[in-house]
Formats: C-alpha cells, structure tokens, sequence
C-alpha cells in the first residue's frame, strides 16, 4: 500500500472514531428527521436541508479542521521524520481530513432521505445536487481550514480566521453583494453579479439546488440571471465546475505551504 | 555519520542557528544542550529534515541529505512532546509505522520491555503522558536505526521506565550507533553522554568530548562545567 493510502487510512480510523464527527453526522440526520416528522415533503424538506447544510457544512469544515491540523501537528511531525515524500503526506492528511467530514454529511443527510425515500416529489437531480453540494463545500472548505491552519502557527489566530471565513462565505457576502446591487442599480450588472455569485461555493451550491428544484422564487436575484445567462444544461455545468475549482484552489494552497513550510 | 557544516537558519529577523558545525560520531552518545531558545530543537529538526537550512550542509555517512527524504529511513525520532491520533490504538500507530517501511527489519525489543503489548489496544488518547512517552521512545528504535535523535526522551518517564529507555541507548552505542540526545537533566547526561555539544544563542560555544569538556572548564561534573560555559 502507498504511503498516500496509509496515511489516508490512519486518518479515516482516527476520524471515524471522533466523538464530534459523529456528533456532526446524528445532528444532520436529527434535523433531516425531524423535517420529515414535522410533516415537511418534497420541495420543502430538500430547501430547509439545504438551509442547513449551507449554514453548518462550512462551519463544521472550517473550525473542525482547523482544531484538527493544529491538534495533529505532532503527528504531522512523525510523518515528516519517516522516509515519505511531504506530497504524499500532505495527500494522505488532506483526504483523511476531506473523505470523513464529507461521508458524515453524506450520512447524516442521506440516511434520512433513504429511509423516507428520497423526499417524496423532490426531483432526484435536486437530491443528487444537494449531496454533490454538500460534499464538495466539505471538501473545499476542509481544504480552506488547513490553508489557514498551515499559514499560521498563532492557534487563536487561525481559528478566527477560520470563524471569519465562516462568517463572509455565508453571511457577510450576500449582505455585501446586495448592497453592491442597491448602490449600483443604474450600471449593468449582470456579468459581475455573475461572478460574484461563483465566487461563493456557497451561492454555487445554493443556486444549483433550488434550479433543480420547481422553486424559481427562490432563486433571488443571482440564481435568475444565472438561469436566464446559462440555460439548460450549461448553467449546472458552469456551476459544478466553478465547484470544483472551489475544491481545488484552497486545497493546492494548503498543498504549496505545506510543502515549502518549516514544522 | 553526521555532519552539520556551517548550519545557518533564522526565523523571520530572528537568528536561530548561526554559523553552526558539529559532528555526531557512531558509537558516541552526544549530549545536546543549552539554556531555552537556544536553537537546539531547532538543529535536530534541521537534521530530520522538518526545517530547511537557510545555508550549510546536514550530511549523513558523508552524503548530503536528499530532499526526498529516503535517508530518513535510517534515523529513528523520538520528539520532546509526542502526540499521535487520539482515536488509534497503540497496535495501530505502530503497525501504521512498520507499513511505511516495507521490508525494514524491527525491533520489538522496547515495545516488551515497556509493557507496551498490555496497552496494544488502548486508543492513544486514553494514554497518560508517560505512556505516550514510551510508545514514542519504542517507535524511534523500532527499525534499530543507524541515528537515534532523542528530544528529552526521559520526560514524563517514571524510574523503571527511564531506567529501561537508557539501557537502550547503551545498547545501540555498543551496537555502534550515532545517537543524539537534547536534555535538561544534566545527571541523566552525564550517565549516558559521550560526546558534548553547547549551543547558546544560536552558535556551538563547545564541541567535544565530555572529559575535554571538564578538563577545558575545569569542572569535576557535567551540571557545573555546563554552567561555567553558561557563565563564560
């Protein structure tokens, strides 16, 4: 087995044990349940999961793994003093970080949602995007925490950066961009609306999902020009993609300071 | 077996190691001491590769260090504050390591003398420092390597268990292998050391032989010798 894979492993089984994980995947599958309970269906129970994976997946990604990088670095340490290439290492740290945080919220969501089979009339591609969705904002936001934790050896530091960065992609930016809007409302807009919107993974994984969905009202502003600009087919295309640079981005910044950093 | 030449490292604006030469010789245990801050930890992670010069050579049995870091395999770490993943268990972390190394020969001899087969299945985080101490001590001469680099291996060690872990170190001198250890306790060194290198503010102030050191200082025991080099 590959020094990759190992390293993947240790850290699978050590997450996979970790209290707080699994707190994580019961408190989504206790939300999810408890929507079904309260006589949520279809379109309802897919928009207030959403609501919840949009607020918590980041946060739990970012404060989690950033507890977890500095709480690790010891371990980081003995890995770096055996006969491993750091690329490796940081492969195997980074996915032993990603895999587990995105199977709990694969879990914790999609458990519910087979027990009660799917949700009721909710398009499946609606489903299918909520669970890419969630996934990809635990990667991508995984890869964040340990670029912040990796950037700053001040613990205080790096765990406000990491709230901070909680508090812009999710509250702050739509505040912000609607306030650019309001201030702007004679220029044309569209294009820079457009790329405010895929600039946020959390705007991309909320407009992907509520299109999916028969919930145009929903869609806010952003979501309908990003309808009209991409119809059909392109517009999950642009957006799936734009989630994977998400992905990618902060994760090959986390890459470049581990690589080239003193421990 | 290895040799800094002319190590230099700084931190930011900050000096850590400046201008710094020594040799660890096989068959010799070194003592590498120094007051806190002085650039000790920071040398011995120089060598394993954890920090990277700003300018100098680390080389080992005569070759400069790769950076792909295959030389790695023949030096076992013990470091000052060892922590491993709280949810493994002992069995774990160790098999974790022997996977790393494929075909590498080991020795279990620390791992039974520590007890550490009673506690294999005991996830790391229900260990107490002094547990840890001995998984990580057993660790760094699990593969019996060529360099032993001890960070204040004897910390958090009860008697029978620091008693052991220096019996080992004996060992390996016998057996002709470099170790190097970064202490403190000062008694414990006189016991085991053979070799002295002092670091204060980032430069080698001595480098030699313990007895050169009493002789040089003109001391009967290493805490004193230690402290007139200090007061120098």
């Amino acid at each position: 087995m590959s020094a990759l894979l190992l390293v993947l492993r240790a850290g699978v089984r050590d997450l996979t044990r970790n209290r707080w994980l699994l707190a994580y995947g019961f408190a989504l599958a206790a939300i999810a349940e408890a929507l079904f309970f309260f006589g949520g269906t279809g379109n309802q129970v897919v928009l207030s999961l959403l609501n919840a994976t949009l607020l918590l997946v980041p946060l739990v990604a970012l404060v989690f793994g950033t507890m977890h990088v500095y709480a690790s670095r010891e371990f980081i340490e003995l890995l770096l003093t055996q006969p491993l290439p750091r690329p490796a290492v940081f492969a195997g740290l980074f996915l032993g970080l990603a895999l587990p945080l995105a199977g709990a919220f694969l879990a914790g969501v999609g458990l519910p949602l087979l027990v009660h089979g799917s949700a009721g009339d909710a398009p499946r591609l609606a489903l299918l995007f909520l669970a890419g969705g969630g996934v990809a904002l635990s990667v991508a936001f995984a890869a964040l925490a340990m670029a912040i934790a990796l950037g700053t050896d001040d613990r205080l530091r790096g765990m406000a950066t990491a709230l901070g960065a909680w508090f812009l992609f999710t509250i702050v930016y739509d505040g912000a961009v609607l306030a650019g809007v309001a201030a702007f409302a004679e220029w044309p807009l569209e294009r820079a609306l457009l790329g405010a919107m895929l600039a946020n993974p959390v705007d991309i994984v909320r407009v992907l999902v509520v299109g999916a969905l028969d919930a145009s009202a929903l869609l806010g502003y952003t979501g309908a020009l990003f309808r009209r600009a991409f119809g059909g087919l392109a517009g999950p295309a642009i957006g799936l993609a734009a989630l994977g640079a998400w992905c990618a981005l902060p994760m090959l910044l986390a890459r470049r300071r581990f690589l080239r950093r003193d421990f | 077996m290895i040799t800094l030449e002319d190590i230099r490292k700084s931190y930011g604006r900050r000096t850590v190691l400046d201008g710094v030469s020594l040799a660890l010789r096989p068959g010799r245990v070194t003592a590498l001491v120094g007051p806190n801050g002085s650039g000790k930890t920071t040398l011995v992670k120089l060598v394993l590769g954890l920090a990277r010069v700003d300018a100098g050579r680390v080389l080992l049995a005569g070759a400069p260090v790769d950076a792909e870091g295959r030389y790695r395999a023949r030096i076992g770490y013990a470091p000052q504050a060892p922590r491993f993943p709280d949810n493994l268990a002992v069995g774990e972390v160790v098999a974790m390591l022997r996977a790393l190394r494929p075909g590498a020969a080991t020795d279990e001899t620390l791992i039974a003398e520590f007890g550490l087969f009673d506690e294999w299945q005991a996830p790391v985080g229900t260990l107490s420092g002094g547990w840890r101490q001995k998984l990580s001590s057993a660790c760094a001469f699990l593969f019996s390597p060529d360099v032993l680099m001890l960070d204040e291996p004897t910390a958090g060690l009860d008697p029978v268990a620091s008693g052991t872990l220096k019996a080992a170190v004996r060992r390996a001198r016998e057996q002709g292998r470099t170790v190097l250890i970064s202490s403190h306790i000062l008694p414990e060194l006189e016991e085991l050391a053979d070799d002295v290198a002092f670091l204060c503010e980032g430069r080698l102030r001595f480098g030699g032989s313990v007895k050169a050191l009493l002789k040089h200082t003109g001391a009967l025991r290493l805490e004193p010798a230690i402290a007139a080099l200090l007061a120098a």
